[in-house]
């Protein structure tokens, strides 16, 4: 454990790629597997059951602090996290305090038991680990036990120390470490063996993640850069969920680039792909679809995360898997071959299937003769349903993660509306102590009514600015909420609406952010909730909706 | 719930008003905001001396760093720590606070009754400030910069072996070692503190940028020892980047002022620092907690030790401990209006 403290806190201290992937490569070098494998798995963002809830913690952390309720809420809306919080009110431990265990006994023995336990017996637990650790300690304790570790350090750079380490191929290594491993020395051992022979059944290759296009390929300096329209397959970007479908052997695993295994809640798809020649692995966006149409996320989202599906649901959130690449073809890993020779080899493929009736489909290439003719098309995006476009580089491999300039995701250009700022909470981690967590109103009569919330797009400086001003104009707290006078206008970006019954405003924007602020506008002049319905789609339509994984 | 919320009252020996807190039986107010005919301060910081007062009343061993801050011109008056003083119906002393060199408590008692107004203190060790001294009273002022439990302060030579293993590891790497604190107070007493521990023979050699240096006189004057050092011009700069630790204020962290001295590793001094967002948000590579202002704990232990019946609190966001004070406590506690700053 003090080991992994301090490879904690060296990851805290520094924003340097390259000193955070020393840190890592150190640490390493320094402990065994045992230790290493819990690291790794903990680092990249593997979460174990959650082993204890935030408000037994609390309690807990007030009774043994002496600390009222109350006040251990202040401090921690004061701090901003709450491990944090809760490790600087503990009383510090004594001087004959024993020694912190090694990680993978603090997972092992105090942390992967505690979901079988009643309160009685977890307390117990908590205050034996609290009883062995300093402050920086308990802190990481803390993050364990609440399942929430982030350190700025994601599965990209783990994987490159971890490889680095090794001395293997960051790429075999980071395929090796998708899908589900176990955090023992001997799996571990096997994992960072450059000589290892791994059974590969069932486990997705690492994705490959598009970028938004910032560039305009009408203008000069964009169409530089991308070079013809030739050059690039595009696709329609469809708002669904991505995911890797693998036909191996006998196994049909479907995975979501969350890399979960979401197969039982798709069983059509599972049985369709049966139809796959083993040794196939397809890359694609799953839609639910109704009459050929897109329907919102949120229908999509009724099925995601079943273990069962019933007849009903089956029969009124109908899905599709939209594929658009091949990685695995005939038992071969495809990723090196350019994107235009695996296009050809996946239209083959589906050549080879029925083309109606059954939930896999081949995602069609747009034609067009230039970047113009595409602009124009995009422009209707939003009427057919689609978030935009998805360029990829024909002569481009799939490379793992997110790698700049194969694939952009060139979407409709965002719908805006002026907004008032109705409420602030403070930031988290870096931005604790200030106010950059919004929530945006439009007029209703003389009522303003909530529509969003925001805490991206501004500069630092504005966040600051804007920071003084709510400071200087809150009328009433509502735990970590303050609201203030209705003062100040921002321009709201968003890249759709939707209706909701679940908002007073009865619609829900998705990705809103602030695009800039408004001090030429009076908060009277802001938009009302009629001109903000006035954007939602018609109400047959479909239009894209719900919070998806872009 | 406790009774209604206690409140400023007139018989108050201290009253706040626009000009900030006055003193109505001795006709003077104390750290005033704007200028005042009769101004008692109790240290230099710019948030307390403030010029343009017709008279000033200070502590003696602070006289000389006031002077260098408001000006020679001024009309002073100073007074010994314990010595008394008749203003009007009151009877003024000043204590020793531990805050900063010359740093005072102002005791005011008219008619038996006694008020104690911390001024900015602490009651940790500080080798360059006088230590704090308890005065018992009735009603305690008290300042609240720290005021929630999450800010509780180790122990300062804890703090200090921290800063000599990050200046080793810089001069290992070599990079320059820039440690920000404030140029009145922390500066000196980060500077102070490394006397004991290094002697007259640093490792490297210690610059001081020109905002600290200009005062450490009065501090020597005072009998305070400190490490030698040399001023960080771009002479000194070039002869000893690469290894020497460098006392500035924070306000020369992320200038061009920095350039000079090659790589470097910034640490900032506060007791902000305590907090992990705060640190980050200050962009330094190192934050060490070291306050010259009171912790939770410490103001909880003056506030019981001096016996007060009544708090007051300013100076901070003290909300949270005025509620402690009267639920847990069940002292009558308000916070004073806030000073805009
Ligand atoms: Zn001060
Ligand atoms: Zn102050």
């Amino acid at each position: 454990m003090k080991r992994f403290v301090r490879l904690f806190v060296e990851l805290d201290r520094t924003t340097r790629t390259t000193e955070k992937v020393a840190a890592l490569e150190r640490y390493f070098a320094a402990v065994p597997p045992a230790d290493a494998a819990w690291a790794t798995s903990v680092l990249m963002g593997r979460r174990v059951k959650r082993a204890a809830g935030t408000g037994q913690l609390r309690e807990w952390v007030a009774e043994a602090s002496g600390t009222p309720l109350w006040l251990v809420e202040e401090s921690y809306d004061a701090v901003g996290d709450l491990a944090e919080t809760l490790a600087l009110l503990l009383p510090p431990p004594g001087p004959d305090a024993p020694p912190p265990p090694p990680l993978h006994r603090v997972m092992e023995d105090w942390i992967l038991p505690l979901p079988e336990l009643d309160d009685e017996a977890t307390r117990e637990v908590v205050e034996t680990a609290w009883r062995h650790l300093d402050e920086t300690e308990r802190l990481v304790f803390h993050k364990l036990l609440t399942g929430g570790f982030r350190v700025g350090v994601g599965k990209k750079l783990v994987t490159r120390a971890l490889a680095a380490h090794a001395g293997m191929d960051p790429a075999v290594l980071a395929h090796r470490l998708t899908g589900p491993w176990s955090p023992d020395p001997d799996t571990f051992r096997t994992l960072v063996d450059p000589d290892a022979d791994l059974p590969d059944a069932g486990r997705p290759y690492p994705f490959l993640l598009a970028h938004p296009l910032q560039l305009d390929p009408l203008e000069p300096e964009g169409a530089r850069e991308l070079g013809p329209v030739s050059d690039w397959i595009v696709e329609w970007k469809w708002d669904g969920i991505r995911a890797q479908l693998i036909r191996r052997d006998e196994e049909v695993l479907l995975w979501s680039r969350g890399e979960e295994v979401v197969t039982p809640a798709f069983p059509e798809i599972e049985e369709a792909a049966r139809l796959l020649p083993p040794g196939t692995v397809l890359d694609g966006e799953l839609l639910a679809v109704g009459d050929d149409r897109p329907l919102p996320f949120a229908e999509l989202q009724r099925r995601l995360g079943r273990k069962r599906v019933g007849p009903k649901i089956l029969r009124d959130v109908p899905v599709k898997l939209l594929a658009w690449d091949l990685l695995e073809d005939g038992g071969r890993d495809a990723r090196a071959l350019p994107q235009a020779e695996r296009r050809g080899a996946l239209e083959a493929l589906f050549r080879n299937l029925p083309e109606r009736g059954i939930p896999l489909a081949l995602s069609r290439e747009v034609d067009a003769p230039d970047w113009e003719a595409l602009a124009r098309l995009r422009e209707g995006a939003r009427d057919r349903g689609v978030e935009g476009f998805m360029l990829k580089r024909r002569d481009a491999p799939y490379g793992a993660g997110r790698e700049r300039g194969t694939w952009w995701k060139w979407k409709v250009d965002p719908l805006t509306l002026d907004a008032v700022l109705m409420y602030a909470q403070r930031g988290h981690g870096r931005r604790a102590s200030l106010y950059t967590d919004y929530t945006f109103g439009v007029w209703d009569g003389d009522d303003l009514v909530p529509v969003g919330k925001a805490y991206s797009g501004l500069t630092d400086k504005e966040i600051r600015e804007t920071d003084r001003w709510i400071r200087r104009h809150i009328v009433e707290k509502f735990g970590p909420v303050r609201s203030v006078e209705p003062g100040l206008v921002f321009e709201l970006a968003f890249d759709s609406i939707r209706r909701s019954s679940r908002h007073r405003s009865g619609v829900a924007l998705r990705f809103p952010r602030m695009a800039r602020r408004r001090p030429d506008k009076a908060p009277a002049e802001a938009d009302t909730l009629a001109r903000v319905r006035a954007l939602l789609p018609p109400a047959e339509g479909h239009g894209p909706a719900g919070p998806g994984d872009g | 719930m406790p009774s209604p919320p206690p409140t400023i009252r007139p018989t108050d020996l201290v009253v706040p008003d626009a000009g900030g807190l006055f003193v109505p039986a001795a006709d003077l107010w104390i750290d005033p905001r704007r200028p005042v005919p009769r101004a008692l301060v109790t240290h230099g910081h710019a948030d307390h001396a403030r010029s343009g007062s017709e008279h000033y009343l200070a502590a003696a061993s602070g006289a000389e760093i006031l002077r260098l801050r408001l000006g020679r011109e001024i009309s002073l008056q100073t007074l010994e720590f314990g010595e008394v003083l008749q203003v009007g119906d009151a009877r003024i002393s000043l204590h020793p606070a531990g805050h900063v060199l010359g740093s005072a408590q102002v005791r005011i008692e008219v008619g038996g009754d006694v008020t104690v107004v911390t001024g900015d203190y602490k009651r940790q060790p500080d080798p360059s400030a006088e230590p704090f001294e308890l005065v018992p009273c009735r009603t305690l002022v008290s300042e609240c910069t720290f005021g929630l439990p999450v800010y509780r302060w180790p122990d300062p030579s804890g703090v200090m072996e921290e800063v000599l293993r990050w200046w080793e590891e810089n001069r290992e790497a070599g990079r320059t070692s820039i440690l920000c604190g404030y140029a009145f107070g922390k500066a000196q007493r980060l500077l102070a503190s490394l006397t004991p521990l290094l002697g007259d023979d640093p490792p490297a050699p210690i610059l001081v940028h020109g905002a600290v240096e200009r005062l450490l006189p009065p501090y020597r004057q005072a009998g305070i020892h400190f490490p030698p050092t040399d001023k960080a011009g771009v002479e000194e700069a070039r002869a000893h980047k690469g290894r020497a630790l460098v006392i500035a204020p924070p306000s020369a962290a992320g200038t061009p002022w920095t350039r000079k001295f090659g790589p470097v590793s910034v640490g900032f001094a506060s007791g902000w620092m305590r907090v992990r967002g705060m640190r980050r948000r200050r962009a330094g590579d190192r934050g060490f907690v070291l306050s010259d202002h009171v912790d939770w704990d410490g103001l909880m232990d003056t506030v019981e030790e001096t016996g007060a019946e009544r708090v007051l609190l300013t100076h901070g966001a003290a909300t949270a401990a005025v509620r402690f004070l009267r639920e847990e406590r069940g002292l009558a506690a308000v916070e004073l209006p806030r000073e805009d700053r």
